[in-house]
């Protein structure tokens, strides 16, 4: 990266009259007086003025200052950053879908219709669900509908109850979906596995208690191997499992939520079927249910009569619209290119791949950095700074030296249970090369903390900035541009 | 499967490594019983090219984009220039994640840092977020907010307010104690003022109204916040089509507190309804209960500037079942095609943009009303929509006017009966004179 490249804000390089873009004379009589008695504003104070050219070269020059998967490994645990197929990117801007207006009759979108029937019918046979939404915008969009979901169903068994349990690993979301779902939240300490301790659910579940809500694999990247006695024990006080899917790309193929007893789960379309992550969104969080949550699903549910596709919105038990129109449609085409690219045998690779890298990284960085957890791995490994603090280097000194290596540092400080936490998440998309290249940067960095930790302090070093000073940003909030007086 | 980099010698070799004789140990901690002991029962993998055909051939069946169509509703056809789409793609904008890292985010920082500056100027107030999910769930976003900021628990909603946008609200609220209320509208399709008067009251947490409204009729939103301000209640403005701001005086400098919706229309396709762009800004006094993620301004060691995602004490991955919404993930993208959007348009650009709407769908709405058998059915000034009501009933008309190649808007009875052989018209920039005589020839013979 050139240090050098300085990109002004686009308000700074505005200059009177310029503009981008013409459109073509209108073509109907002029008004003078259209919306008369209405306040108009006299001018868009404020908005850039520029030409084509610097918009190109603007936008151009802010690109080349962020990392990128199409770049290099992107080992954000958690966040599942795979290779985006570039096929999907074009197929999912098709003009009969890109045009496609969501307030149009049934009978002219069919193949619009005939994609979101087709993810849904692959999702249910890869979750092993009965059911499947591809409503919610994103995952946390996901868990709300979810625990919504669970809410209406207990509702139609005589109560909504008052507590959500969740593990002390699991994703801020979580319990924030909870909440607006109107749940009080109580938490459930992990055991030495870091996974849930069966004792301490049960003490915990009682007839008080709608649901647990469980990430599996968890965010340590380890199986719940007591998933279906945990499964077990919520049921037997009629409680319902919601599970948070996010890591569903270490199960695909072998083996289905549905089958160990979970009764509503998320997906990440953009973390498991490789829909691109666009630098914070936009997601698709589709939720799976089983049998008995169907009649509450949110409205419209696409349904078949005759052949043809249709919007049901006769659905007296649901649980109402979760937003507009039908969820984020180019999202969900991408989804579906990819696993009808995979296959049977491929969908099963994404776990078989992923879980290997993530097994393989393990292997070759411990000993270098500390593992709290020994527990088998899955698609993803939590290590910490725990040797290198003796050096006085902190995870977020590893994290921004390995900036200086070319590569997008791991996820940090997550999850809540390992302190100094690095998580990383190779996915199935990364060659043995890619991943070798980023262990010998790790081995480097743990030398370079026991030898010359000061250089870690101070990276990252070729950056087009170094370290930020969140701490001032948050304490005085500048959010906008504005001209200097 | 071009996309898994492993080749059977790496695979060998890495399980040995691991120190496993195969794949399948790797899963050793998955109880046997509930393993998958079958192949999944999906199509069988597809190259490229197949992959295209059979996709290509889904779209085929969308018929819809054979029609020249005038539907709005909340998904506005608007033109879209060729650097949005081009810009918009390059893989250093579509394959990162959310700036969790700043030193090697700076791009997608400064982007939103320039699209939240852009939604302020548009909305005339101080703040504005990341982007939400949509225009209905922003909206839902706002109304939990009013609730914090005002500790009240009822929310007055315009009858005028998308009815999907409604749905959605009284779906978020629904366990949660709060209570929505209908307002009605008049006959010019504004918000009944005496209606609003009689509803208001001390437990009023927000007035919620949309202008340009459902019916594409512009709201008096002086009137409506200084109602709202009367009983101490927040001006929540929804604006679903993002396009009118380039004409219609700023929301925020007509009293509206926090101003929300839909961004589509500022350069995202309308692609079967998502996914879209949710917007709020805010005055700053409510900085602290914004939802959502916030790009801030700020300098590195060397006092060089930088951008940094600030403030997310207020966000779920800090403060959990406390924070202010649940929201994590939002549309980037979506975000940075607005921006680029609104900046190659440009202050004169948005404002021509926005002019031609309103001068199209008036020359619509006077060709129209002069067709024997249309009436205009709302008195109340319009952006780009306006409601006729029809001599005969919506559904023949509209399979009278798709034989003719043409969708002539939305059938607004079943989301207000009251509305009989009512129909939604929108004209945007993208329609031709020639379109729009067609349409009032068409109609003519239809329904004569």
């Amino acid at each position: 990266m050139i240090k050098e490249i300085r990109e002004p804000l686009i308000f700074e390089i505005s200059e009177a009259g310029k503009r981008a873009v013409e459109l073509p004379a209108l073509d109907v009589p002029e008004k003078k007086d259209l919306l008369a008695g209405v306040p108009l504003r006299r001018e868009l104070e404020g908005f850039p003025e520029v030409s084509e050219t610097e918009v190109t070269r603007h936008f151009t020059r802010l690109s080349q200052k962020n990392y990128c998967v199409d770049l290099g490994i992107y080992p954000l645990g958690s966040c599942t950053m795979k290779y985006n197929p570039k096929v999907n990117e074009r197929l999912s801007g098709l003009p009969d879908f890109a045009a496609s207006h969501p307030l149009a009759s049934e009978d002219l979108v069919q193949g619009s219709l005939e994609v979101l029937k087709r993810l849904e019918t692959y999702l249910c046979e890869i979750a092993g669900m009965d059911a499947f939404t591809l409503h919610p915008a994103a995952g946390a969009h996901g868990e709300l509908t979810g625990m919504m979901l669970i809410r209406a169903a207990l509702e139609a068994r005589g109560g909504a109850r008052k507590y959500v349990l969740i593990p002390d690993s699991a994703h801020g979301t979580n319990p924030s979906s909870a909440h607006i779902c109107g749940y009080s939240v109580k938490e459930v300490k992990s055991n030495e596995k870091g996974t849930i301790d069966v004792e301490a659910l049960e003490a915990a579940m009682t007839d008080e208690v709608a649901a647990l809500m469980v990430t599996n694999p968890n965010t340590l990247g380890v199986f719940e191997s007591d998933i279906c006695r945990v499964a077990e024990i919520v049921h037997a006080k009629g409680g319902l499992v919601y599970m948070d899917g996010a890591n569903m790309n270490a199960l695909t193929g072998i083996v289905r939520p549905g089958d160990m007893g979970i009764d509503v789960l998320h997906i990440n379309l953009h973390k498991t079927f490789s829909t691109p992550h666009g630098g914070g969104g936009p997601g698709s969080g589709p939720v799976g249910v089983r049998k008995e949550l169907v009649p509450y699903l949110p409205i419209p549910v696409i349904g078949e009569k005759g052949g043809r596709f249709v919007l049901d919105f006769d659905r007296p038990a649901t649980i109402g619209r979760v937003r507009s129109y039908f969820g984020n449609f180019s999202v969900i085409v991408r989804a579906l290119c990819y696993i009808l690219t995979l296959g049977p045998k491929g969908v099963r690779e994404i776990a078989e791949f992923a879980v290997l890298n993530a097994n393989y990284i393990r292997k070759s960085l411990e000993g270098e950095y500390h593992l709290k957890y020994t527990t088998p791995s899955m698609h993803e490994c939590v290590f910490s700074d725990k040797i290198q603090k003796e050096f006085g280097v902190t995870n977020l000194d590893i994290a921004k030296r390995l900036i200086d290596y070319g590569f997008h540092p791991p996820t940090m400080s997550f999850p809540l249970i390992v302190h100094g936490a690095l998580m990383i998440e190779p996915t199935e998309t990364e060659s043995r090369r890619d991943l070798d290249l980023f262990i010998d940067a790790m081995k480097a960095i743990a030398r370079e903390a026991r030898e010359n930790p000061e250089i870690l302090h101070s990276a990252p070093h070729v950056a087009y900035v170094s370290r930020l000073d969140e701490v001032t940003a948050a304490k005085f909030p500048v959010l906008r541009w504005e001209k200097k007086p | 499967m071009s996309y898994l980099s492993l080749s059977d010698k790496d695979k060998k070799e890495m399980l040995a490594a691991v120190g496993v004789g195969s794949t399948d140990d790797l899963f050793c901690c998955i109880p046997d019983a509930v393993r998958l002991k079958r192949e999944l029962s999906l199509p069988a993998a597809q190259s490229e090219l197949e992959l295209v055909r059979t996709i290509e051939a889904i779209g085929r069946k969308n018929a819809y984009s054979r029609y020249v169509s005038f539907l709005g509703g909340g998904a506005y056809e608007h033109f879209i220039p060729t650097v949005v789409d081009y810009l918009s793609s390059r893989g250093e904008f579509v394959s990162p994640y959310t700036p969790y890292q700043p030193e090697v985010s700076q791009g997608t920082l400064q982007a939103v840092f320039e699209f939240q500056t852009l939604v302020c100027q548009l909305t005339g107030l101080d703040i504005a977020n990341a982007s939400l999910y949509e225009g209905a769930t922003a909206t839902a976003e706002a109304v939990l907010m009013a609730q914090r900021i005002t500790t009240r628990n009822k929310v007055l909603l315009a009858r005028t307010l998308h009815p999907q946008y409604r749905e959605v609200v009284r779906t978020y609220i629904k366990n949660l104690g709060l209570e929505a209320v209908d307002v009605p509208y008049g006959p010019d399709g504004r918000v009944d003022n005496d209606a609003l008067g009689r509803a208001l009251d001390e437990s009023t947490a927000a007035v919620v109204f949309q202008s340009p409204n459902f019916f594409g009729v512009v709201e008096d939103v002086q009137a409506l916040s200084d109602a709202a301000h009367g009983r101490k209640a927040l001006s929540v403005a929804v604006v679903a089509e993002a396009v009118s701001l380039g004409l219609l005086e700023a929301p925020g400098r007509l009293g509206a507190d926090i101003v929300t919706g839909e961004g589509q229309s500022l350069g995202v396709p309308v692609s079967f309804g998502g996914p879209y762009l949710g917007f709020m800004a805010c005055k700053k006094e409510f900085l602290r209960q914004m939802p959502g993620r916030l790009v801030g301004q700020t300098v590195d060691k060397e006092g060089r500037r930088g951008f940094v995602l600030t403030l997310s004490t207020r966000e779920q991955h800090i403060r959990r079942e406390r924070a202010t919404s649940n929201i994590c993930t939002n549309q980037g993208l979506c975000a940075l095609r607005a921006a680029i959007f609104m900046e190659s348009l440009g202050k004169q650009g948005l404002r021509e943009m926005a002019w031609q709407n309103g001068q199209k769908a008036a020359y619509a709405a006077d060709r129209l009303g002069a067709v024997s058998g249309v009436k205009r059915k709302f008195s109340g000034p319009v952006f780009n929509e306006f409601v006729v009501e029809l001599a005969k009933p919506w559904p023949a008309v509209d399979a009278g006017l798709r034989g003719k190649g043409l969708i002539g808007g939305y059938g607004l009875e079943p989301a207000y009966p009251e509305l009989k052989n009512c129909a939604l018209v929108c004209v945007t920039e993208l329609k031709t004179k020639d379109q729009i005589d067609r349409l009032a020839q068409a109609l003519q013979e239809v329904l004569s």
